[in-house]
């Protein structure tokens, strides 16, 4: 039923890498994110919360734009990168990059969430007993944003999955390499005779979505069990 | 322990300009809800910062402005126990009064687990998941996590306002047998003349962000008596009650009181308003109330056009109140001999 060539085989692996790893990079940077905003007053804090959440409203093709100036030869990251012998752009590392800048609004928020259920009292009781700001962090802020840290990296597993527009630009489309399910579908979907081809990486993006989907709510609910004991 | 204040902190509108010093193992912070009590409690632990000023606990300097000393709440060892349990939801109970003890450095850690598990009755709990305590039960738990932390200081911020009247009295001699066996002192802040009768000795008064009074708890009480609902709160801790006719007769003093409430087993505490007691001149023939008691007065005082009499009987204490026209008619003066009649169902106990 399942008509898939190699280069199919590749580009699904692909998307899961890249999505895999875009998610699990953003993690300590989106917790660390949220935190700032929901513990933390400081100067400049709407200009943050502007900039974390601008990759929500911007095309994605501007955003790949931007990082392909950015990562370029030319640009000011990608001389710095070079002079270490490490060149990103047109690679599935970019892809990562391109993943990871669009979805990161969406687990900050999520994680955000999580934290602002959090009873600020929870926070001074776990002071006021002897634990340093980060020994809380860790004792007490972090396994009480479990659920939002899930739902975030959730969301943003699915996010990477479809990212389209901002990979196209910075890593291209090269079968085997950089061409994860979107980009493939694009290529079969523009030639007329390949509809059945397209149709089945369609149907394996599906099946991931929903296996992401159960996944999130057996977890969810593992947890919530856990919290009732 | 010894607390020097000397603070100010603006936050929004409210100014709080605190300047007091204490001394003694039971104090309390009185004052009515918004007069700036939590922002004191958070100034003391260090969750917040004040803008200017000095506090200073026993020798050691929590927070200076002059000197550019501001320890963090980690390192000046001043638990608290909140209004709500506050217990760590992801935690068992176990964990939960641990958390404390084991960021407690071991030379500081004077008291063992096993004892505050003993004390406050909490071995039944151990094994339960935190959600699954009742109100008191949470608040017991808290109050020995605190504790386990070994702190020089535990702040009860109004640690009895979100239980019912029941668990209150309940929970009361937890509190007391805790800072007592253990040796912790302790700021106790609430808006409750009563629980501040039976917590502190010492007490500061608040006023819209200032400490405008350093007072007893009992000369509170009396300050407070006519414009209080109940009137200023005699407490009687009494035991070994005999059944007579449906009452139960307790010791008291050199004599004896009808109490219709009471608890064969264990001892009780009750309160008299000193509304409920009725002053006569001359030794009434026969009345309705249960209790007539031979008294001489040993102290008379004002508060707000009342007169408070301080009865001694029985070789016991009792304040009673009446008017200032009652007390022309009974031409009460020091050291006057009077008969107080109390019924036996003015008693209320506690718990």
């Amino acid at each position: 039923m399942l008509q898939l060539a190699p280069e199919d085989t590749q580009a699904i692996m692909l998307s899961l890498k890249v999505a895999f790893t875009a998610t699990l990079l953003s993690l300590p940077l989106g917790f660390a994110t949220a935190w700032l905003m929901v513990f933390r007053s400081f100067r400049g804090k709407v200009l943050l919360e502007v900039l974390v959440n601008l990759p929500l409203t911007l095309p994605p093709v501007v955003i790949g734009y931007f990082l392909l100036l950015l990562l370029g030869r030319n640009g000011w990251a990608g001389k710095v990168l070079d002079t270490w012998g490490i060149h990103l752009v047109f690679t599935w590392k970019a892809a990562v990059i391109a993943s990871a800048t669009v979805g990161f609004p969406l687990l900050v928020r999520s994680i955000r969430l999580g934290m602002e259920s959090i009873d600020r009292q929870l926070v001074q009781a776990s002071r006021s007993l002897g634990a340093s700001w980060f020994d809380t962090l860790l004792t007490v802020v972090l396994p009480l944003s479990l659920r939002g840290i899930l739902a975030g990296s959730s969301l943003m597993f699915a996010r990477s999955l479809g990212e389209f527009g901002a990979t196209i630009i910075v890593a291209g489309n090269i079968p085997g390499l950089t061409q994860t399910i979107p980009l493939a579908i694009y290529d079969y979907a523009s030639s007329p005779s390949s509809t059945m081809m397209a149709l089945s990486l369609c149907i394996v993006a599906v099946v991931i979505s929903v296996s992401v989907l159960f996944m999130h709510e057996m977890l969810g609910r593992n947890l919530e069990k856990k919290e009732l004991l | 322990m010894k607390l020097q204040i000397d603070v100010t902190k603006t936050q929004g509108n409210f100014t709080l300009q605190a300047s007091a010093t204490v001394e003694g193992h039971r104090t309390g912070l009185f004052g009515q809800s918004g007069c700036g009590k939590s922002t004191l409690v958070h100034l003391i632990s260090g969750l917040v910062q004040p803008d200017r000023g000095e506090i200073v606990l026993d020798d050691l300097t929590l927070f200076s402005s002059a000197k550019n000393i501001s320890l963090h709440p980690e390192q000046r060892r001043i638990a608290i126990v909140f209004q709500q349990a506050m217990l760590f939801p992801h935690l068992g109970v176990k964990a939960n009064l641990l958390y404390g003890y084991k960021r407690c450095s071991t030379e500081n850690r004077r008291i063992d687990p096993k004892a505050i598990i003993e004390v406050l009755q909490l071995a039944p709990l151990l094994k339960r998941g935190v959600n699954r305590l009742s109100g008191g039960e949470k608040q017991r738990v808290a109050l020995g996590r605190a504790v386990l932390s070994n702190p020089r200081l535990l702040l009860m911020d109004e640690p009895l306002s979100a239980l019912d009247d029941t668990l209150r009295f309940q929970i009361i001699p937890y509190l007391k047998s805790v800072s007592a066996e253990f040796g912790i002192p302790y700021l106790f802040i609430s808006h409750s003349v009563l629980e501040m009768q039976l917590m502190t000795d010492q007490i500061l008064v608040m006023k819209e962000g200032a400490i405008t009074e350093k007072t007893t708890s009992d000369q509170l009480a009396r300050n407070r008596m006519a414009g209080s609902q109940t009137g200023y709160l005699n407490l009687l801790a009494l035991r070994n009650p005999v059944m007579e006719n449906g009452l139960h007769r307790y010791p008291w003093g050199t004599g004896n009181l009808l109490i219709s409430d009471g608890q064969a087993d264990e001892p009780s505490l009750f309160e008299l308003s000193s509304r409920d007691i009725i002053l006569f001149k001359q030794h009434p023939e026969a009345i309705s109330a249960r209790n007539l008691l031979e008294c001489t007065v040993k102290e008379l005082f004002g508060s707000d056009g009342r007169i408070g009499a301080v009865l001694s009987a029985n070789g016991e204490t009792l304040v009673a109140e009446i008017v200032r026209s009652a007390a022309d008619d009974l031409g009460i003066t020091e050291g006057s001999t009077l008969f107080a009649a109390i019924k036996a169902s003015s008693f209320r106990k506690l718990g």
